[in-house]
């Protein structure tokens, strides 16, 4: 099965700093795939990549298999939804579903009004008079009813409060479910991550620190305790992500796909939290602080 | 896509079309009475003796009104509807959304272009068209139809300087991607280059025609000047020929040269009296006469300059007048689709 991203050596710059540099990454498709990372990551810009908005300064990037916005074939079939969601402040909700009929030649128009009138918006209303959450949808339902193989979407819940936050994410679970799309989408909160995702993709530095089916990676990582010792003297196939030291104490973040046989260590279960926060601490130890904030609504 | 072109400057079109409607409306009233001012000034002069020598023209605040109209809506049109067409786009962040639909970005640049431009050529047209044939019977008997002030407001010009300014408005948006800063540098730009096409390039659109005709004592005016050095010069008052654009004339013999000091302190002794002596280091003395009969000296004066001497008049002539204005509309329509291809190609290959 082709990839529904597949980046090689992918990098991006702008005058002279680099957004994204020797970004490689291959996402299998039919996965709900979250992107995350600090604030500067490159994951707007990784993003923009894989929809056309921006052109690769070095290396390549295949989306379906195709070159990113090369024609209106491969803009018909990524649906993508950027950041803050825009949309036209004096156009009316009808106005933007004639918008995506009239640009889209893969568009189901049924799709979209039944999505709008379960949503309980009005038609008629304009989109600058909507609220975040309502703003939300109606992108996603501009994204989704031009009937896309591939849903893009760039923190498509940041700016939401929570209960939007969670009717955004089941529209989004429903979808999925209908449709069978596949989707990536970039967050900077771990615990929506974890409500929809089926796949993670940690990105820090412009680079990929960790990324699997989130089932796999729970199962092969674990918090070891036990009386301090030298990380180095782990078995070959443990691998550290994080330690922490205390005079008597070790704590140890290590990935393996074996079990842990030595009885002297207490076996912790991981979260996606620790996970995530562990591969992020890791590619920024040597920062003074962490600008990513894993909050939980 | 057209669709949503159209969609989204619907508003402005509403606005711009009623605006035309009511202007409509109001020269539809009272372009009858215009004309019926001027037919009975010229039924007057026809039959007179003793000729009325000049008409009070009807309605002269919405005469000034409509000639401002003229002259600023190209200019609007590029500030209003070019420089905002994609910058706020940018602003907005939605052109996010659009670039990711199903049309790829250089159709959906072109189509924009396509509509709202044409339909700013049409405004200004429609426009100019209505103001023209209500101020027909002033300019007709205002007879000057190629001066600078009038020949930006009537006739075609107008829709190739709306095509300019639109494009114009789109280009800096898309360079400038702000629209307030955009709107500056449209209105500068624009103002600019309507300027230099007046002053610098339409002169030089055609070669003037050289007319050699004889001094015409009666009608003729002349200015004498002497210089600081006491050497004497004689210039033609200024010629006027309806509806021509003159762009010079003077005084030459059958070799092209003009009268001579010498000739002149000859020719016109009486004259010299008259003049006072040099004045100042840098400045001429000079004697102006205008048309009509002249006073004696000056006749004299007149006559000898006459017997040798022709006027030499370089001008276009009235006929000119629709050649010249198809020339400047095509002009500005060319520099319109230049700019609008920098702007498709600079939206495809650099803003990426």
């Amino acid at each position: 099965m082709t990839a529904v991203l597949e980046a090689s050596g992918l990098g991006k710059k702008y005058g002279r700093r680099w957004a994204l540099s020797d970004c490689t990454l291959a996402i299998p498709p039919g996965q709900v795939v979250g992107l995350v990372g600090p604030n500067g990551a490159g994951k707007t810009t990784l993003l923009h990549l894989a929809v056309g908005l921006l052109a690769p300064t070095s290396g390549t990037i295949e989306v379906l298999g195709g070159k990113p916005a090369d024609g209106p074939a491969q803009l018909g079939r990524v649906g993508f939804v950027a950041q803050d969601t825009p949309t036209y402040a004096g156009l009316s909700i009808e106005d933007h579903l004639h918008l995506g009929s009239w640009t889209n030649p893969t568009w189901d128009h049924d799709l979209a009004e039944q999505r709008i009138e379960r949503l309980g918006l009005d038609p008629n209303w304009k989109a600058g008079k909507l609220s975040g959450g309502q703003r939300a949808q109606l992108a996603l339902t501009l994204a989704i009813a031009k009937r896309p193989e591939l849903l893009i979407l760039d923190e498509p819940v940041a700016s939401l409060d929570p209960l939007a936050r969670r009717e955004f994410l089941q529209g989004l679970m429903e979808v999925v479910a209908e449709h069978g799309v596949s989707v990536v989408l970039s967050f900077h909160l771990v615990a929506d991550l974890e409500r929809v995702c089926d796949y993670l993709v940690v990105l820090v530095g412009s680079r990929v620190q960790i990324a699997g089916e989130i089932e796999e990676l729970l199962a092969s990582h674990h918090r070891l305790i036990g009386p301090r010792r030298d990380p180095h003297s782990l078995p070959a196939n443990q691998q550290v992500i994080e330690e922490s030291h205390t005079d008597q104490q070790s704590t140890l973040f290590v990935r393996t796909d074996d079990p842990i046989l030595d009885p002297a260590w207490m076996v912790e279960q991981v979260n996606l939290e620790d996970l995530v926060l562990a591969y992020m601490g890791r590619a920024s130890s040597d920062r003074s602080h962490l600008p990513m904030s894993v909050v939980r609504p | 896509m057209i669709r949503l072109a159209w969609r989204q400057f619907r508003a402005q079109a509403i606005v711009a079309f009623g605006a035309l409607g009511v202007i409509a409306i109001v020269l539809a009233i009272t372009g009858p009475h215009v004309v019926s001012v001027y037919d009975a000034y010229n039924a007057s002069v026809a039959a007179c003796k003793n000729c009325p020598n000049g008409v009070l023209t009807p309605f002269p605040l919405l005469q000034v009104a409509l000639d401002a109209l003229v002259l600023v809506v190209p200019a609007l049109i590029g500030i209003f509807w070019g420089a905002p067409l994609v910058a706020r786009e940018f602003e907005a962040g939605t052109f996010r959304l659009a670039w990711t639909q199903g049309v790829t970005r250089t159709r959906w640049l072109a189509t924009k272009l396509a509509v709202v431009g044409l339909s700013s050529m049409v405004v200004a047209g429609l426009l100019s068209l209505m103001v023209t044939w209500w101020s027909s019977p002033v300019d007709t008997f205002n007879a000057n139809r190629f001066s600078p002030s009038a020949f930006g407001i009537r006739g075609l010009v107008p829709i190739g300087y709306a095509a300019f300014a639109f494009a114009l408005g789109v280009t800096v948006g898309v360079l400038i991607r702000k629209t307030l800063p955009a709107m500056a540098v449209t209105l500068v730009g624009f103002v600019a280059a309507r300027l230099a096409m007046t002053f610098w390039v339409r002169p030089h659109l055609m070669a003037p025609v050289r007319a050699s005709m004889a001094i015409n004592q009666a009608s003729t005016g002349l200015s004498i000047s002497k210089s600081p050095a006491g050497g004497l010069s004689v210039m033609p008052g200024s010629v006027s020929i309806p509806n021509a654009w003159v762009y010079s004339s003077q005084f030459t013999d059958r070799a092209g040269k003009p009268p001579t000091s010498q000739f002149l302190s000859k020719a016109c002794p009486d004259l010299l009296s008259g003049l006072p002596g040099p004045v100042s280091s840098q400045g001429k003395v000079s004697v102006r006469l205008g048309g009509g009969a002249p006073p004696r000296p000056f006749q004299s004066c007149l006559a000898k300059i006459a017997s040798r001497f022709h006027e030499v008049v370089s001008y276009q002539p009235a006929n000119r007048y629709w050649p010249f204005q198809w020339y400047e509309m095509a002009i500005f329509i060319f520099a319109a689709l230049v700019l609008s291809g920098i702007c498709i190609w600079w939206v495809r290959r650099r803003l990426v």
